[in-house]
């Protein structure tokens, strides 16, 4: 049942509980609890909204930086991963394997305000070796929808 | 000058369906549960298998039958999926969709006047091309009360010296019934009592919600008599590249493969090499997409609890057929009005057989969020109904 509800959810996080019910066939109050108990440990970790904003008049740039650094020992990656994290401009954090460590995904307002920090914040942590940046220049696709084009049902309207 | 038509394609009534098709078109904003394909797009792995072999310039003729990897993968996938064993070469062939096998099926198997039982609601082309064959339609009209599925009895009673094909098309549209291995059991003792031959469309077999589809090719003693006829359309949403195939007993499908050699040739290439990747890499997409039609099939149910519309569950296909008796209104009537005024489509159950009176067809192959603007629009629809009736 979590799988089901957590598969339609992910795609669809203002579905009403009563409708959640039906669809999956269960009962609302098995849902409701579900819903509570995956929030409280952590497996539902927010209910976002995906948003297009090339479509809007808000300017936003967002970068993607491969990062170098020197574990430490004991806390390994986790330390610095941390202190990168914790700045709230910066969107995602993941650790990689391959040419570099960390992945940081980055939104600001201005690509100077992404380049500062670049340099400023990110360049200057002490076990920081060396940072490549990417700025995005546009999105297709991204938590699986796909942005640029609109459904349109192409099918004959009556067909037996 | 002399009349140019052949009467036998003259005494076909057109299809139900297209009088009220021009209607819908017409109308910008209807909401239609009227179609009867998926409404999901091809899987992408699969379109692009067609795309490189097309860039590949494969594109010739196939062998007759189809491809050999294709017919291959084909008994690969009956054995797996509903444990039918059938030879790839001697009793495969690759047809233009399902629509095509059962008119192979017909002409490969009728002599004039042989009748051919029908159950009815059913799919709009069997009668046609039965007629087409030169054989003989016998309707035998399914009944609400048995949720449409066929009972030996009522298939007793049909059979007549000349009976000689028996239609199975389970799971059905546009009832969305289905046939279960008790059912099938039942009518499989007097099929072979009564040495008939079936034609069993299981185009539908992969949407099948209680339990996994079961062929009647798997009961014992039915396999020799029966042609079973699937294809691509609906479990892997590919409509359009109009591909489908039939497997049975080598007699039969040899002189299906003549008519097919000379009149079509071969099924289309591109299509030939697309369905061979669905049927190795596609189990995943045919679970999607049956989640998915199972979900909407949910709230279907839900709806017309609450609507108080009388309907069995269906556990097949992508369609319900709930009745509409209590309007006092024909399934044409109702269709109609419901589309004039709520502009939400369905297609009148008399479109798939006369015993569809009092009957709509829902199809749900449509978003969750289609189907409940559509049914808040038919519940205004049906509340008017009923305070006129007071």
């Amino acid at each position: 049942m979590r799988e089901k509800i957590l598969t339609f959810i992910e795609r669809n996080s203002r579905v009403d509980i009563k409708d959640l019910a039906v669809i999956l066939g269960a009962d609302e109050l098995t849902i409701v609890n579900e819903l509570a108990a995956m929030e409280a440990e952590g497996v539902i970790c927010g209910y976002h909204t995906l948003i297009d904003w090339d479509k809007t008049e808000i300017e936003k740039v967002t970068a993607l930086i491969e990062v170098r650094v020197t574990p430490q020992r004991g806390h390994g990656f986790d330390n610095i991963a941390e202190r990168i994290y914790k700045y709230p401009e910066v969107h995602a954090v993941y650790l990689i394997s391959g040419g570099y460590d960390l992945m940081v995904i980055l939104e600001g307002k201005t690509l100077k305000e992404v380049s500062s920090f670049v340099s400023d914040k990110l360049s200057t942590q002490e076990s920081v070796i060396s940072t490549a940046t990417h700025f995005i220049l546009k999105k297709y696709k991204d938590h699986g929808t796909i942005l640029s084009k609109k459904y349109e049902d192409e099918r004959m309207k009556v067909t037996p | 000058m002399r009349n140019p038509l052949a009467d036998r394609v003259v005494g076909i009534k057109p299809s139900g369906i297209r009088k009220y098709f021009d209607i819908v078109n017409e109308m910008k904003d209807a909401i239609s549960l009227g179609v009867g394909e998926p409404d999901f797009d091809t899987p992408w792995h699969i379109r692009d298998e067609g795309i490189y072999s097309l860039e590949k310039g494969k594109t010739f003729y196939t062998s007759n039958s189809g491809l050999k990897e294709l017919k291959e993968e084909i008994t690969y996938y009956l054995k797996r999926r509903m444990d039918l064993d059938y030879h790839p070469e001697k009793e495969t062939i690759v047809t233009v969709g399902g629509s095509e096998a059962i008119d192979l099926g017909m002409r490969a198997m009728l002599n004039l006047g042989d009748e051919v039982l029908i159950p009815q609601p059913s799919y709009v082309s069997y009668e046609p091309c039965v007629i087409l064959a030169g054989g003989k339609p016998v309707i035998i009209e399914l009944k609400n009360e048995n949720e449409f599925r066929l009972t030996p009895e009522e298939l007793l009673a049909s059979i007549t010296p000349k009976t000689k094909i028996l239609v199975l098309p389970f799971p059905n549209n546009p009832t969305g019934a289905i046939m279960e291995k008790e059912d099938l059991e039942k009518i499989a003792k007097v099929i072979i009592e009564k040495d008939l031959f079936v034609l069993s469309d299981e185009i539908y077999s992969e949407l099948s919600y209680k339990h996994s589809h079961i062929s009647i090719a798997c009961i014992p003693g039915m396999k020799e008599r029966t042609i079973v006829i699937n294809g691509f359309s609906k479990s892997y949403a590919m409509t359009g590249w109009r591909l489908g195939y039939a497997c049975g007993p080598e007699a039969i499908i040899e002189q299906m493969l003549k008519i097919h050699q000379f009149a079509i040739m071969c099924a289309p290439t591109t299509s030939q090499y697309a369905a061979v990747d669905a049927l190795r890499n596609g189990d995943e997409d045919v679970k999607m997409m049956k989640e998915a039609y199972n979900q909407r099939r949910r709230y279907l149910m839900h709806m017309f609890q609450k609507m108080k519309l009388p309907c069995f569950e269906p556990y097949g296909a992508f369609y319900a057929f709930p009745c509409i008796q209590q309007f006092g209104m024909t399934s044409d009537e109702f269709a109609t009005r419901l589309l004039r005024e709520e502009k939400v489509a369905v297609v009148p159950g008399t479109a798939f057989g006369e015993c569809g009176e009092g009957f709509i067809r829902i199809s749900y192959a449509s978003s969750l969020m289609n189907l409940k603007e559509a049914f808040e629009r038919m519940e205004n629809f049906i509340n008017k109904r009923r305070k006129e009736q007071g």
